[in-house]
C-alpha cells in the first residue's frame, strides 16, 4: 500500500467514474423529467457496444462506430418513448415494468444477432499506449475516457444552463405540471430526454466496451451501478450525477482492492442509507 | 332453498378446484413437469409475498429476491457446512428460514418504508443489491459465483429426494402460505393495508399508524420470502448469486403484474406461465424470450389488471356492446 497503489487506484476509479457518468447522467435526466426508472438503460449500454462492434467489423473504423452506435440507440429510445411509454400516460409503475419487458426483448435480440460470445472493442493503437508520469504507467485509454466524460458533461451543462431548451428541461424536472401550464411542451421534452439518455448510455457502451468487454448479461450488471450514481447524486441533477459517478467509481475500485469479499456491499449499503435519509439523493431538489 | 353463492365464494371454489386438479394431475405426468411445477410453486410463495406488498399495500418492491436468497443460502450453508436440516431438523430450518427472511425485512424495512412509489422501488433495489453483493463476493461463506451445491434432500420417515414426495411437500407449504396470506388480507389488518394503498393520507388522518402497518406487512412478506428460499434451495439443488440478482426480483414483480396484482392467485398463474415459457418453450424454440417479452409488454399495455383482469374486461365489454344494441 504505497503511494503508487493509491495513485493508480484513484486514477482507475476516476476513469471508471467517467464511464458511469455517461450511463448515469442519462438515467438521471430521464428520471427527473419523466419520474420513471428506466430499467432498459443497461440494455442501451450493451446494444451500443454491439452496434459499434458491427460497424467496426464492416468498416474497420472505430471513430465511425461511436456516432453510429450512439445515434441508432438514441433512435430506438425515441421510438420506445413515443410508441410505448407515452400512451401509458402518467403511470410510473407500469412504465417501469414496460421498460423491463423491453430489456428482455433487447436481451434476446442481442443474443440472436451477436451470439452469446464475449467480444472486445479494440480502440485505435494510438489510444492503447501508456504514458509514464513519475515512474507510474497510466493507460492512455482511461485518460481518454475521462476527457470524453468531461467534454460531454460540459456540453450538457452548457445546454442545460444556457439554452432555452435547457431551461425548459429544468423547469420540467422541478415541476412538470407548472411547466406545462406556462407553455412548455413537456411531451416533446420527454421524448428528447429519453433519446438523449439512450444516446449517452450507448456512447458509454462503445467506450466502456474496450475494457469491460461486451457480453450478454452486461446490461443488468451495469444497470445497478448506474442507479447508484443517480441515487447518490440526486435524481434529475446533472452536477449530482457527476459527483455520484465519481464517488461510485472510486468506491467500486477501492472496495474491490481493499475489501474484496464485501466490495459490492460497501457500494450499495451507503446507497440504501442515503436513500433512506434523503429519498431525492444527496444533491436532488425537493 | 340454498342461497346462491356470492362471487367471492365462487372464486374460492374455483381456486380449490384448480388446486385439487393440480395435486392430482401433476404427479401423474413426467418428471420434467413435476420438477417444473415444484419450482413454480416454490417461487409462487415469493410472488405472493410480493403481491402482499404490491397489490395489497401499494409498495412496489424491486428487491424481493433478497429474502428468497437469505432463506436459500441459510438452508444451503447449514446443510453443507453443518450437515444440519437433512433429517427431522429440516423443520427447524424451515422456521429459521422464515425468521431469517423476516429479520432481514425488519432491518431493511426501517430504511425502506419511509419512501413511497418509485423511491420505494429504488431503495428496495439498492437493498437487494447489498444482499447480492455479499452473495457474489463473500466466497468463503457463499461460494461466490459458483454458489453452493446441495447434494441431498432431507429424509425423515419420508424421502424427499423422491420427486413426487417433494412436490407434495412444496405443494403443502404453498397451500398453507396461500391460505395464510389470504386470511391476512381479508382481516381488518389487511383492510387497513388496502386503505393505505388507496389513500395513505386519509388513513393517517383517521388515526392509523400507517408506517407500522406497512412495516408489519413488509416483515411478513420477508418471512414468506424466507420460506420460499428454503424450499427453493432443495428444489433447485443449487443456491447461487443468480437467485438474488436483480433480474430475479424483476421476475417476481413481473409475474405478480402479469397474473394481476392484488389477487394472490394471479401471481401464481404468472409464475406458472413464466416458468412454463422459460423452461418448456425454451426446449422447443430458440426465440422463446421474444414470447416472454411480448407477453409482458402486451399485458402492461393492454391489461393493467393482469390476466385475472380479463373476466372483468369481458364483462365491461359485454355491458358496453349490450347497451349499444339496445339503443
Amino acid at each position: 500500500m504505497n503511494t503508487q497503489f493509491w495513485v493508480i487506484q484513484t486514477f482507475n476509479g476516476v476513469s471508471y467514474g467517467a464511464l458511469l457518468f455517461l450511463v448515469g447522467s442519462g438515467l438521471s435526466l430521464i428520471f427527473g423529467v419523466m419520474r420513471i426508472v428506466n430499467l432498459a438503460h443497461g440494455s442501451y449500454f450493451l446494444l451500443g457496444g454491439y452496434v459499434a462492434l458491427s460497424v467496426i467489423w464492416t468498416t474497420g473504423s472505430w471513430l465511425l462506430a461511436i456516432p453510429v452506435a450512439a445515434s441508432s440507440i438514441a433512435l430506438i429510445g425515441l421510438l420506445m418513448e413515443r410508441f410505448f411509454l407515452r400512451p401509458l400516460g402518467f403511470d410510473p409503475l407500469r412504465q417501469v415494468l414496460l421498460t423491463v419487458g423491453f430489456a428482455f426483448l433487447f436481451q434476446q435480440a442481442a443474443l440472436d444477432i451477436w451470439t452469446g460470445n464475449n467480444f472486445n472493442i479494440n480502440p485505435p493503437d494510438a489510444l492503447t499506449k501508456s504514458i509514464v508520469v513519475g515512474g507510474i504507467y497510466f493507460p492512455l485509454y482511461r485518460a481518454f475516457m475521462i476527457a470524453t466524460a468531461l467534454t460531454i458533461g460540459s456540453i450538457l451543462w452548457l445546454v442545460m444552463e444556457k439554452t432555452r431548451m435547457g431551461a425548459a428541461v429544468r423547469a420540467t424536472v422541478d415541476d412538470a405540471q407548472m411547466a406545462r401550464g406556462v407553455g412548455v411542451d413537456t411531451s416533446r421534452i420527454s421524448m428528447f430526454i429519453f433519446a438523449l439518455g439512450a444516446f449517452l448510455a450507448a456512447l458509454g457502451g462503445v467506450i466502456g466496451g474496450a475494457f469491460l468487454g461486451i457480453y450478454p448479461g452486461l446490461d443488468f450488471e451495469i444497470l445497478p451501478l448506474a442507479f447508484a450514481v443517480v441515487i447518490i447524486g440526486g435524481m434529475g441533477s446533472l452536477g449530482g450525477a457527476a459527483i455520484g459517478a465519481l464517488l461510485v467509481g472510486l468506491a467500486d475500485n477501492f472496495g474491490k482492492a481493499l475489501f474484496p469479499e464485501i466490495s459490492y456491499f460497501t457500494l450499495y449499503a451507503p446507497m440504501a442509507l442515503i436513500l433512506a435519509v434523503k429519498p431525492t439523493g444527496l444533491f436532488g431538489r425537493e | 332453498m340454498k342461497a346462491p353463492m356470492t362471487s367471492q365464494q365462487k372464486k374460492i371454489v374455483a381456486v380449490v378446484a384448480a388446486l385439487t386438479a393440480l395435486a392430482i394431475i401433476i404427479p401423474n405426468t413426467n418428471s420434467f413437469i413435476i420438477l417444473l411445477a415444484t419450482r413454480a410453486l416454490a417461487f409462487s410463495i415469493l410472488v405472493m409475498s410480493l403481491d402482499l406488498l404490491l397489490g395489497f399495500t401499494g409498495l412496489p418492491s424491486l428487491g424481493q429476491a433478497a429474502y428468497l436468497g437469505v432463506g436459500a443460502y441459510l438452508t444451503a450453508i447449514l446443510a453443507t457446512k453443518f450437515q444440519f436440516g437433512l433429517g427431522y431438523d429440516f423443520w427447524v430450518v424451515v422456521v429459521l428460514g422464515i425468521l431469517a427472511g423476516a429479520a432481514l425485512a425488519a432491518i431493511f424495512g426501517l430504511l425502506a418504508i419511509r419512501a413511497a412509489g418509485v423511491y420505494f422501488l429504488m431503495i428496495t433495489l439498492a437493498l437487494g443489491q447489498c444482499v447480492w453483493g455479499l452473495a457474489y463476493r463473500w466466497n468463503s461463506l457463499t461460494g461466490g459465483d459458483n454458489g453452493i451445491n446441495l447434494r441431498n434432500r432431507p429424509k425423515f420417515g419420508i424421502d424427499l429426494s423422491h420427486d413426487v414426495t417433494f412436490f407434495y411437500l412444496v405443494f403443502g407449504f404453498f397451500v398453507a402460505s396461500l391460505l395464510a396470506i389470504y386470511v391476512l388480507v381479508r382481516s381488518p389488518f389487511g383492510r387497513s393495508l388496502a386503505g393505505i394503498r388507496e389513500r395513505e393520507l386519509r388513513m393517517k388522518i383517521l388515526g392509523y399508524n400507517t408506517w407500522l402497518h406497512k412495516y408489519i406487512a413488509f416483515v411478513i412478506a420477508g418471512g414468506f420470502g424466507g420460506l420460499a428460499g428454503v424450499l427453493w434451495a432443495h428444489t433447485a439443488g443449487i443456491v447461487s448469486p443468480e437467485n438474488v440478482v436483480l433480474t430475479t426480483s424483476v421476475d417476481a414483480l413481473l409475474m405478480a403484474v402479469l397474473g394481476g396484482a392484488g389477487t394472490l392467485v394471479g401471481g401464481v398463474i404468472g409464475a406458472f406461465i413464466v416458468f412454463g415459457l422459460r423452461e418448456y418453450l425454451s426446449t422447443l424454440v430458440p426465440w422463446w424470450q421474444y414470447v416472454l417479452g411480448s407477453v409482458y409488454v402486451a399485458t402492461i399495455l393492454y391489461l393493467p389488471g393482469g390476466l385475472m383482469g380479463i373476466p372483468e374486461r369481458i364483462r365491461q365489454w359485454r355491458a358496453m356492446s349490450g347497451r349499444a344494441e339496445r339503443q
